[in-house]
């Protein structure tokens, strides 16, 4: 964040711009009261061109998720795995280490699995979002969670949805994966009870059946 | 009298069997509910000031700012100004906004002014001469010697000579009680001299915990053949549970508080909120549908389960969510005390051991903590102990997963492994010559280690110390022992039958992921002879009967006992309604396959929907208890002993080590669940080469603060690190009749010593302290090319 406001901040002195700088700006609606609930982006000059600084405060927006459109107001700064989870009670996707380091937020955005802690969400806005939730159809679990059922590659299950969806996208991507796909493919994925053991069957069961 | 015993196996249906966990299809589709997933009607979002400093003393709290901003909604001084902060990360100022980015923004607009301290983070050998208090003695220290189990009378002549820092409570008698604290310890510590001046002076950061002394140790080492002297250590780590701790509280009324909390004790919680929150515990109500991990740090409602209640009313009473931020998880949390040791071993050359000395010091946190039972499992005939416990600002300590044992597994049976090494004797030759110092476990122990041998191929694989190395590769392996005791906890359960053949159980119980809610359904299913999922089992919730919180394994001993009593008295309420109808005595009749009929003649019978209809109109409910003297047999026991082995893999260039196959032989007398008790077992070995080779809190010395507070550094290890894993749980004859016992300690105490052997045995020589690093490993062999 910071290091963003200043290369902003010596965009905006490069290119002279008037008025208020984004930094500038921050400070002042800090403390202000009077900073509109939902604000418009605002117009500035970064590197020679005319772009639309969002917030602070919330600005609206819209998401494509599981199929359905989605809207809220959020301020910027807030992550597509908090938007999923607070907004829209969509709690599958876990909240654990909030910084890329563990995948039990994962969902595909664009059809590739993400760590949805760490893309704002305003980011996120129009692109295909499926999470956890969608992955059953007609009420039957996607052959991947039965494999997980059966191969009891759950305990406590805090990381389980994260997991099912990560290998859910390398089954996808590695229909026929070699035990040392399976190593590298799902390193992405941290589990503290140490369900890995029914993890590694379930994927070896659903690549053998085919998904 | 109804028979309460547990069916043999002819007649089971369901226990003993391996049957899928109930709640994995709601896992792992995402609609399992944690507390972090709870969303109340107009909920707030709390955030927490926290100190910077490890050692501190609040000096002023300027919160004007915070409190004119919009959103914000409360603001709660946790720690005042006077208060002294004991570790860095703990709470100062709670906030409660309307979401979180503006509860962060309150945080950040808050002024704390702080006096520096000095800190101590280390937990290095206590130096030379260092200060060592005696006494007097907090009733933290004497909960430890029961965990420790020193003997009795010496507990009592401890607490007499050096007295308590205060009186205890009832609530502190009636734990200790419950750890074991006979009446005679009860009584000197209910008339202990009392010193209320020793919390007051700063007490030194070295603490004299425990010594003792078991019959000639001088003269069993002057007169044995083989001498094994070394240093073994194994660090503090944190539990670093997936679901941080925290909860959602709200008031219902002035009076009543309904509180989310993520925890292993749901029927415990009221009462330890009761006092703090000046209100009766029958006015707290606590819900916890599932848990995201526990590993023995979420009993108490912690004092962030207190201010989120406070905060809440301050709010107008509105519901209001703090959840720990991950850095903070690490860094407060949990720790498992650190244990470090010089020991000295010795044998005759056969191998018999004949005297341990040990010098052992580590450190829980402000408290300091106890000595691991040491000598491990092996009752070496001359010893001789004393213990250093180290205060200090590293955050306090928790209970975790097996307390105290994986480091007394570490700190025995690497020093026994070394001596077998200088003996020239194979490990499985050396512990087996030695197992009947296991006392009343050495026939459990002889069946598992012959066990786990072949199952590790051990026989092929063993190698003396360093001679199984090709290039820069070796390999090597190690094993150890380990036990526990793991009888059932105190549970009420009530069952009640409707007259519509429909069933539910209600227990104020948790499944922490260890497969509790499967287990209970088998135990009711197999009872009532019907199918598990025609039973509704509600759990998770103060307003069902109190069941124990789930630690020390004491969980499935406690809730299939009372399941089990509940069942059967439902069961035979059912056969005296349905006695008549089929004209025979209650006692002929039994319930099969959805069925209850005369005991060997299948024609005779009515379908469960027809016989809970004998009950009229009124369901019939019975309580089921854990224990229940009444209602014998005792269904539960205490007790179990397992042998693991490892086989590494050492980069002698690197030093990284590799975890090529474990193997896991266990016995926790019945088993109920054997597909979610094999679970148990891997997730205890996968956690265990986890904490081996990768986990430590890592403090840093000049700030006092841990270094390691997220997921990249404090690395836990991944699908990439698990190997091989073979498990092997003891069940039939001479298991399965001492009732039931847990088992989610256990299997994970041994990992951390036979890992430790096995790269011993790979690369010649020792690597002192876990985890194995790979700048250890390389350390270790340096010094051993230089020696
Ligand atoms: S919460 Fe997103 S990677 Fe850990
Ligand atoms: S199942 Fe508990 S963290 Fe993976």
């Amino acid at each position: 964040m910071r290091d963003d406001d200043e290369n902003l901040k010596d965009a905006n002195h490069s290119s002279e711009s008037p008025g208020v700088s984004r930094r500038d700006f921050l400070k002042i609606s800090g403390i202000s009261v009077a900073v509109p609930l939902v604000a418009g982006p605002k117009m500035v000059m970064a590197a020679g061109q005319q772009v639309p600084v969002y917030g602070p405060g919330k600005v609206p927006m819209e998401f494509a998720i599981n199929g359905k459109n989605h809207k809220a107001d959020l301020e910027p700064r807030v992550t597509l795995l908090d938007a999923l989870r607070d907004q829209f009670e969509l709690t599958g996707a876990k909240r654990v280490c909030d910084r890329a380091e563990c995948g039990a937020c994962t969902v595909l955005m664009d059809n590739k699995p993400v760590y949805a802690c760490s893309v704002l969400a305003i980011e996120a806005q129009h692109r295909p979002i499926t999470t956890v939730e969608s992955l059953i159809e007609g009420g039957n679990l996607h052959p991947v969670q039965r494999a997980f059922v059966e191969n009891d590659a759950s305990q406590c299950g805090f990381c389980t949805p994260g997991f099912v969806v990560s290998c859910k996208a390398f089954l996808d991507s590695h229909p026929h994966p070699t035990p040392e796909d399976i190593r590298r493919g799902l390193s992405g994925n941290l589990c503290r009870c140490g369900t890995y053991e029914g993890i590694r069957k379930a994927i070896a069961q659903v690549a053998q059946k085919g998904a | 009298m109804p028979d309460y015993a547990w069916p043999d196996a002819q007649h089971r249906t369901l226990i003993g069997a391996r049957v899928t966990r109930v709640d994995a299809p709601v896992k792992v589709s995402g609609q399992a509910k944690y507390t972090y997933d709870v969303h109340r009607p107009g909920m707030l979002y709390g955030k927490v000031l926290r100190s910077p400093y490890a050692h501190a003393k609040v000096v002023s709290i300027d919160t004007s700012a915070a409190e004119k901003m919009p959103g914000v909604k409360a603001i709660h001084i946790v720690q005042g100004p006077g208060s002294t902060i004991h570790w860095a990360g703990d709470d100062i100022v709670a906030v409660a906004a309307v979401d979180e980015p503006t509860a962060e923004d309150a945080v950040r607009a808050i002024k704390v002014k702080f006096q520096q301290l000095p800190h101590l983070v280390s937990d290095a050998e206590p130096p030379k001469g260092s200060a060592q208090e005696e006494g007097p003695l907090s009733i933290d220290a004497i909960d430890d010697m029961l965990d420790n189990q020193v003997p009795a009378n010496q507990m009592v002549s401890t607490i007499q000579r050096d007295g308590l820092i205060k009186k205890a409570s009832d609530e502190d008698l009636n734990m200790l009680k419950a750890d074991g604290a006979t009446d005679a310890v009860l009584e000197a510590i209910r008339s202990a001299t009392l010193h209320p001046e020793a919390s007051a002076k700063p007490p030194s950061n070295y603490q004299k915990a425990a010594a003792q002394t078991v019959g000639d140790p001088d003269k069993a080492f002057a007169e044995a053949d083989a001498v094994s002297e070394g240093m073994y250590g194994i660090p503090v780590i944190t539990h670093c549970c997936l679901e941080s701790h925290g909860s959602i509280s709200e008031w219902t009324d002035h009076e009543h508080l309904f509180t989310h909390i993520s925890t292993q004790n749901v029927s415990g919680i009221p009462g330890q909120m009761a006092e703090p929150l000046k209100i009766p515990a029958t006015n707290i109500r606590v819900h916890q549908d599932n848990i995201g991990g526990g590993f023995g740090s979420k009993f108490s409602p912690d004092r962030w389960g207190i201010f989120t209640a406070e905060v809440s009313r301050k709010a107008g009473g509105k519901p209001v969510r703090i959840m720990l931020e991950r850095d903070t998880e690490l860094k407060v949390a949990g720790a498992r005390p650190s244990a470090y040791a010089r020991v000295k071993v010795a044998a005759k050359n056969d191998g018999t051991l004949v005297a341990w000395q040990s010098s052992s010091w580590g450190t829980g946190g402000p408290g300091g903590g106890g000595m691991p039972p040491i000598p491990y499992v092996f009752r070496v005939p001359n010893q001789r102990q004393e213990h250093t416990a180290i205060r200090n600002n590293i955050g306090p300590a928790r209970a975790w997963r097996a307390p105290n044992h994986p480091q007394a597994a570490v700190l025995t049976m690497c020093a026994l492994d070394d001596l077998a090494a200088k003996l020239n004797l194979d490990p499985v030759e050396f512990f087996g010559r030695n197992l009947n110092l296991t006392q009343q476990r050495e026939h459990t122990y002889r069946e598992e280690l012959s066990i786990a041998s072949e199952l590790m191929g051990w026989k092929q694989k063993w190698h003396p110390r360093g001679q199984n190395a090709s290039g820069d590769t070796a390999r090597g392996v190690g094993l150890s022992f380990h036990t526990w005791g793991g009888r059932g906890h105190a549970s009420d359960c009530d069952l009640t039958i409707h007259p519509d053949g429909s069933v539910e159980l209600k227990m104020g119980s948790q499944d922490l992921g260890t497969g509790t809610r499967t287990c209970i359904l088998m135990v009711a299913a197999d009872t009532l002879g019907i199918p598990m999922d025609a039973i509704q089992l509600q759990i998770g919730d103060t307003t069902y009967p109190p069941s124990g919180g789930s630690g020390g394994s004491t969980t499935i001993g406690g809730v299939t006992s009372s399941t089990r009593r509940a069942s059967v008295d439902a069961r035979d309420a059912v056969f005296a309604k349905v006695a008549p109808a089929l004209n025979v005595q209650s006692d002929q009749l039994e319930c099969v396959n959805g069925k209850v009929m005369v005991k060997g003649d299948s024609s005779r019978f009515l379908s469960w929907k027809e016989a809970c209809s004998k009950l009229a109109v009124m369901p019939v409910t019975m309580r089921g208890k854990n224990p229940d003297k009444n209602k014998p047999p005792d269904l539960t026991n205490s007790g179990v002993g397992g042998v693991q082995m490892a086989e590494v893999e050492v980069d002698t260039d690197t030093g990284i080590v590799k975890v090529k196959k474990m193997v896991a032989v266990q016995d926790c007398g019945l088993v109920i669940d054997l597909k979610t008790a094999e679970s148990q077992c891997h997730g205890a070995l996968i956690m265990g080469i986890s904490y081996s080779l990768f986990e430590e809190k890592v403090m840093d010395p000049v700030t006092g603060r841990m270094l390691n507070a997220d997921m990249e550094f404090y690395r836990l290890a991944g699908l990439n690190d698990i190997p091989e894993l073979v498990v092997h749980m003891m069940t039939g004859k001479g298991y399965d009749e001492r009732g039931v016992i847990g088992l989610g300690e256990p299997p994970v105490i041994s990992p951390g010593a036979a890992i430790s052997n096995a790269v011993a045995n790979a690369i010649g020589v020792r690597v002192p302290f876990l985890p194995l690093t790979p700048d250890r490993v390389l350390t270790a062999l340096e010094q051993k090319a230089g020696a």
